[in-house]
């Protein structure tokens, strides 16, 4: 499937190249003076950033016209949740000792580790119903369930942001990306909604995509049962 | 110094135990005068009074053994070299660290400017190998070279009201390009009470590892308070103001419900973001418990009877 096209296979190897990298780092013994924490670090920004890059698919097809990166979606996302649940493990085996504990206690007491397992704990269930099966049987209820990415994305924003000690650059630079892809979503089920005949209550920010037709709601810039079944058929 | 010449205890981390061999045994070549020689033999065991020795060594059973130089040198928090780690490695390379004069002013008898020559040739350097422990919950074991704080300050005759003394770092953005952008209010700005000034493991480093400070860990004058969190020990140092005010320092002011004044390594206190009941030793894969005043409790605890240290943080 997506594996086979040369976008595909290219985007698996992109997807790739940083764990690749790391391991690289890890077998030559240049990970640095804290190892550890640079292989907390990279994983959990590449999660952040795939994850970011799953939602620039929908306005890439939308406002670039770029419809085959639309069967990707699903690899980009696949491989958020990799590096997601490298960078849990390497937190709680490699920094913790699986010290269910401190891991118990840290979860619970410090808001940055409970978002970002809040995070975590979101892309779960989207990892699992990520067939085509699941697709299939799931209906609507498969886009409504996938519209978690949105606070995944979000929560995994805030607990970069709630992570640094002084330089907020960084996490500002994710947070930007992120209102920029939320924001052309606005903007474009905004369009539409204007164009309608049933104007839609404006407090839809993230839930643009909430819809009453499957075509109304691959207008207003989120997936469809049939968007995600067929990715490749341009869309009128 | 009589209280620096006092019999080792079989609890008491020694020289040898947490040096390298080889440096132990070059250890006198970086030292000047009977009297450093004697304070360095001591070394971290110079407590004041009896009670348990709290080093690490006691406690895990194994030696704190000296961070690899390489790992000391290239792992760092010095933001006036940027945010990153690793900045400091990499851009510290701009810092002229000649000339270079050191302000002392405020109450003191005689103010003055005195040059980094005259710092260097006035006071024996020691090795002092002292545990280092990051706010962020990593540590180190690095062996300094320096003198007591306390013998430098009492050159400059201390009056009755210098209750404080706070130390700035240079602001020179162009040599310290960190310093383009306000991550913190510069000049960095940090500050002891008097009594922990004067005791004897504050220390004025000038060197690391047998040599001189490279500029990334604060050349060509540190402070080093090895029973306080990292960012108290500020580095690259070009005034020290004594007052009778608790002076202002750069992190408590910068967020004063994350970082106090006094930043005692306390395993008791938790950071609001993260625990600090436990650290990672750089080079280590396991943490390893974070111990009171980072192990020093014996020397220093003294210093803060009667004061609520969760309140005093």
């Amino acid at each position: 499937m997506t594996g086979r096209s040369a976008l595909g296979r290219t985007i698996a190897v992109a997807c790739l190249a940083p764990a690749a990298w790391l391991t690289w780092r890890a077998a030559s013994g240049d990970l640095g003076a804290n190892p550890i924490e640079t292989v907390e670090h990279a994983t959990g920004a590449w999660a952040l950033r795939l994850l970011l890059a799953t939602l620039a698919v929908t306005p890439l097809r939308r406002l670039a016209g770029w419809h085959a990166i639309a069967a990707q979606r699903r690899t980009l996302g696949l491989f958020a949740f990799g590096y997601a649940t490298a960078h849990f493990l390497t937190w709680s085996v490699l920094d913790n000792g699986l010290d269910f504990a401190a891991i118990i206690e840290d979860i619970g007491k410090r808001p940055f580790v409970t978002v970002g397992f809040t995070a975590f704990v979101l892309l779960i269930p989207l990892a699992l119903t990520s067939t085509r099966a699941s697709i299939r049987r799931l209906g609507k209820r498969w886009i409504t369930l996938h519209r978690l990415v949105y606070v995944a994305a979000a929560l995994g924003v805030v607990h970069f942001f709630w992570l640094v000690k002084k330089d907020l650059r960084p996490p500002l630079v994710y947070a930007a990306v992120l209102a920029a892809l939320l924001g052309v979503r606005v903007a474009l089920g905004y369009s539409k909604s204007r164009s309608s005949t049933v104007r839609r209550p404006s407090a839809r920010a993230f839930s643009m995509a909430r819809s009453q037709s499957p075509r109304t709601a691959s207008e207003s810039g989120v997936a469809t049962r049939s968007d995600v079944l067929n990715p490749d058929r341009p869309r009128t | 110094m009589a209280h620096l010449l006092r019999i080792l205890r079989p609890s008491d981390a020694r020289t040898r135990d947490i040096t390298d061999l080889g440096l132990h045994l070059r250890r006198r070549e970086f030292l000047t005068g009977a009297a450093a020689i004697a304070g360095a033999a001591l070394i971290p065991a110079c407590s004041r009074d009896e009670g348990l020795a709290v080093a690490a060594s006691s406690e895990s059973g194994a030696p704190d053994a000296v961070t690899p130089k390489d790992k000391a040198t290239e792992y760092n928090n010095f933001y006036e070299f940027g945010t990153d780690k690793t900045d400091p490695a990499r851009h510290a390379g701009s810092l002229r660290t000649r000339p270079w004069t050191i302000a002392v002013e405020g109450e003191v008898a005689k103010p003055g400017m005195i040059a980094i020559e005259t710092v260097l040739t006035a006071f024996p350097r020691q090795e002092r190998v002292y545990r280092l422990r990051c706010v962020e919950a990593w540590s180190m074991v690095i062996p300094w070279l320096g003198f007591p704080l306390g013998d430098f300050l009492k050159r400059f005759e201390p009056t009755s009201r210098a209750k404080f003394v706070q130390f700035e770092t240079l602001v020179d953005p162009a040599q310290m390009p960190g310093q383009k952008r306000n991550v913190l209010e510069w000049p960095y700005r940090e500050g002891l009470r008097i009594d922990e000034a004067m005791h004897p493991l504050a220390l004025f480093a000038t060197g690391m590892y047998g040599a001189d400070l490279p500029n990334q860990n604060g050349a060509p004058l540190r402070l080093v308070v090895p029973w306080k969190y990292g960012f108290k020990s500020i580095k690259s140092i070009v005034k020290v103001r004594l007052v009778e005010q608790r002076p202002y320092t750069t992190w408590a002011a910068s967020a004063p419900d994350e970082y106090g004044f006094y930043a005692n390594v306390n395993p008791d206190v938790d950071h609001p973001r993260w625990s600090q009941r436990r650290e990672r030793r750089i080079g280590d894969f396991a943490k390893r418990p974070t111990l009171p005043f980072n192990g020093y409790a014996d020397e220093v605890a003294p210093l803060y009877a009667g004061m609520d240290l969760r309140k005093n943080f």
